[in-house]
């Protein structure tokens, strides 16, 4: 396959909140790098402000938030109005965990991208990923 | 002759593994050829392969233990009571996020976790609710709690106390198990040296002050949820099993005084034959080891003693009624391995908090197994299997690898240090991952059979006004409590941790005077300082 110029996307991965439920976020991680993503992984117990200096930092396209505790609905929003704080709304904010359906709806409307639940394949996150960013091919 | 006809008969080809969902390769038939050599083995006997019980569930069915709290400790007390009404005969309490990492719920951090994966304690004063109309001394209770497990003992000890009831008498269950935090849970505060301070302290402090309690519940549930194999499982617990045994003899203690009180959680995962398998290892690894390596002389040491909760992770959001078929099939395999409690899993938990509909017909599903199918009637029914003896002895060979690995490597602490554990449940976890991805591995509702339209579901909701009334109660505790003597015994504490004092009379006292968790919490961090994992994909 031929390189391409255009740079690869580049996700920042986090656990926010309190819980330390990381296999969900450890796979999706490694999955993500072998379709050939930028990943980086911040560990655990991430205020949203964390998460948002990091994505800076890295000068990451992509924001993926893992949460097993309840708190999504007051975390996930919480990261959405920070990149508004520091004008980075461009930055796409996805998100997976033990998230009922009724949440779902509230969380896009406040600006989170996509939610992805239990039982999800790994190639559902990674086809939206493609659609959401058809520029930057991967290698 | 077999062989040729089995080999000779065409084969599905479906291209789903044969092998146990951990990997182990399988025959498709066991004879008596497959049986190991041994010496007839009998339950409540050394090692006990068959059971600790000379009369195995004759003589007394596992505990129905159903593990639940919820938003505030006023809500979970009602839940308590309505379970206790149902026939359950064991508290299990769950705490929420801020408990569980020692801090209180008007903490910054704590925005958006309060009481919704469990119970809010912050004090005594919480406690007392909790368990109020309760009576300790009829009940046994199991607390996970890990970092800051030495605290809520004392806090249960504490009302206990107001009730009239010595701790002496107190039963039932610390999880306490902070190695396997460090290894897969993650809900680690302290670094490891003063973290097993404080387990070999509570564990010294209860062999004479509250004797009939299981100080430490040596959980391999967490480390499978996080994606290990049944193998890895059982070793990294047995071996965490072992790092215990070894810090309380460096205390001092003898192993005859605290090993009858380690107690042992696993998980009870789908495949069925593999996880009864798992626990009659469990029991005859370690039975070996205490009487053998340790030199325990007393029986009760030897006897491994576990409960047991169904596989949370093998729920699925989609079709979730199936999640019923799931639980009852794992705690089946639960009841043939032996377990001494239960707890299994509601089918609405793979969204929240099970619903009281959803956790009474948790309850239902262990009551049917034990007075419908008959399963209770007979010891160790499958022993003698050609099958399940051999897979037996195939799970004690692999645990066995993996302590040799780990020896190797310096022991567990050093080994959580270099991310061996870690590394291991990540691929096995990758591993599993990419067998269903590639459909060599079909989940029911998930990669195969789906449905286009789920019927929603009802879920248990928590008021999200519950955080801002919680932070209120706690921040009153400490306007009314006496401050300075809560402010001496924080400072005694504090004193005490910088030495090498036991520190359960002095968490004890920090708790009767109404400190709150968050505040001893702190006080042990100025002295402790905290652990940060170097997070590795």
């Amino acid at each position: 396959m031929s390189a391409t110029a255009v740079r690869p996307v580049r996700i920042v991965v986090a656990k926010v909140g309190l819980d330390g439920h990381d296999r969900g976020v450890k796979v999706v991680a490694r999955a993500l790098r072998d379709a050939g993503y930028e990943v980086i992984y911040t560990g655990l117990r991430q205020t949203p402000e964390m998460v948002v200096d990091a994505a800076l930092q890295e000068d990451a396209q992509v924001i993926g938030l893992s949460i097993h505790s309840g708190a999504h609905m007051t975390l996930f929003p919480a990261v959405v109005e920070e990149l508004k704080r520091r004008q980075a709304t461009d930055i796409v904010v996805f998100g997976g965990g033990i998230i009922p359906d009724d949440d779902i709806a509230t969380l896009k409307k406040r600006g989170v991208a996509e939610i992805f639940t239990p039982g999800t394949p790994l190639q559902e996150i990674v086809d939206w990923l493609r659609m959401r960013f058809p520029e930057s091919t991967q290698k | 002759m077999w062989q040729e006809e089995f080999e000779s008969s065409p084969a599905r080809d479906d291209g789903i593994e044969t092998s146990t969902i951990s990997g182990v390769p399988l025959q498709p038939l066991y004879t008596s050829e497959d049986l190991p050599r041994r010496a007839e083995e009998y339950p409540g006997q050394f090692p006990y392969t068959r059971g600790i019980h000379p009369s195995g569930y004759r003589g007394r069915l596992w505990t129905m233990r159903q593990f639940s709290g919820f938003a505030t400790a006023e809500e979970t007390n009602r839940r308590y009571k309505y379970l206790l009404a149902n026939g359950q005969n064991g508290l299990s309490v769950a705490f929420d996020m801020p408990t569980l990492m020692g801090q209180d719920s008007d903490a910054p951090t704590s925005r958006g976790e309060v009481g919704h994966c469990g119970v809010a304690i912050d004090s005594l004063a919480d406690m007392e609710t909790l368990f109020d109309g309760i009576p300790l001394g009829d009940i046994t209770t199991s607390m996970t709690i890990n970092s800051p497990a030495a605290i809520l003992l004392c806090m249960y000890i504490a009302v206990a106390e107001k009730q009239g009831v010595p701790a002496s008498q107190l039963g039932g269950t610390l999880q306490n198990d902070i190695l396997k935090e460090f290894i897969a849970q993650k809900e680690f505060i302290f670094p490891p040296a003063p973290s097993m301070r404080l387990v070999v302290d509570s564990i010294e402090y209860c062999a004479t002050e509250v004797p009939k309690w299981n100080t430490i519940s040596i959980s391999g549930y967490h480390i499978r949820e996080a994606g290990s194999t049944a193998a890895q499982e059982l070793a990294f617990t047995l071996a965490d099993g072992m790092a215990y045994v070894d810090a309380c003899l460096e205390r001092g203690m003898h192993i005859d005084d605290f090993a009858s009180r380690l107690s042992f959680f696993f998980d009870a995962h789908i495949d069925f034959f593999e996880e009864i398998a798992k626990f009659r290892a469990a029991r005859r690894i370690w039975a070996r080891w205490m009487r053998e390596r340790y030199g325990a002389q007393q029986e009760r040491s030897w006897k491994l003693r576990f409960h047991a909760q169904t596989a949370g992770v093998s729920l699925t959001a989609q079709q979730p009624e199936l999640n019923i078929a799931r639980t009852a099939i794992e705690a089946l395999a639960a009841v043939l391995g032996g377990t001494q409690s239960l707890h299994t899993n509601a089918m609405d938990e793979v969204f929240a908090l099970p619903t009281d509909k959803a956790a009474r017909l948790a309850l239902r599903t262990q009551q049917l197994l034990a007075y419908e199918t008959g399963v209770a009637n007979t010891i160790d029914p499958l022993g003698g299997s050609y099958f399940i003896e051999s897979l037996t002895d195939e799970m004690e060979r692999q645990a066995e690898a993996y302590f040799k690995r780990i020896d190797e490597i310096g022991g567990v602490i050093p080994a959580i240090e270099v991310g061996f554990f870690q590394k291991e449940i990540a691929d096995a976890a990758f591993r599993y991952q990419q067998e269903l991805e590639q459909k060599r591995r079909l989940v029911v509702g998930v990669n195969e059979f789906m449905v286009d339209e789920e019927a929603p579901i009802d879920i248990l909701r928590i008021d999200p006004r519950l955080e801002s009334e919680q932070a209120e109660r706690v921040q009153q505790v400490r306007r009314k409590r006496d401050q300075a003597r809560c402010t001496n015994a924080l400072h005694q504490l504090r004193k005490a941790a910088a030495g090498t004092d036991n520190l359960m009379p002095y968490i004890l006292d920090a708790v009767r005077a109404y400190a709150t968790e968050g505040e001893i919490m702190h006080a042990l961090i100025e002295v402790f300082g905290t652990y940060t994992e170097t997070a590795v994909v």
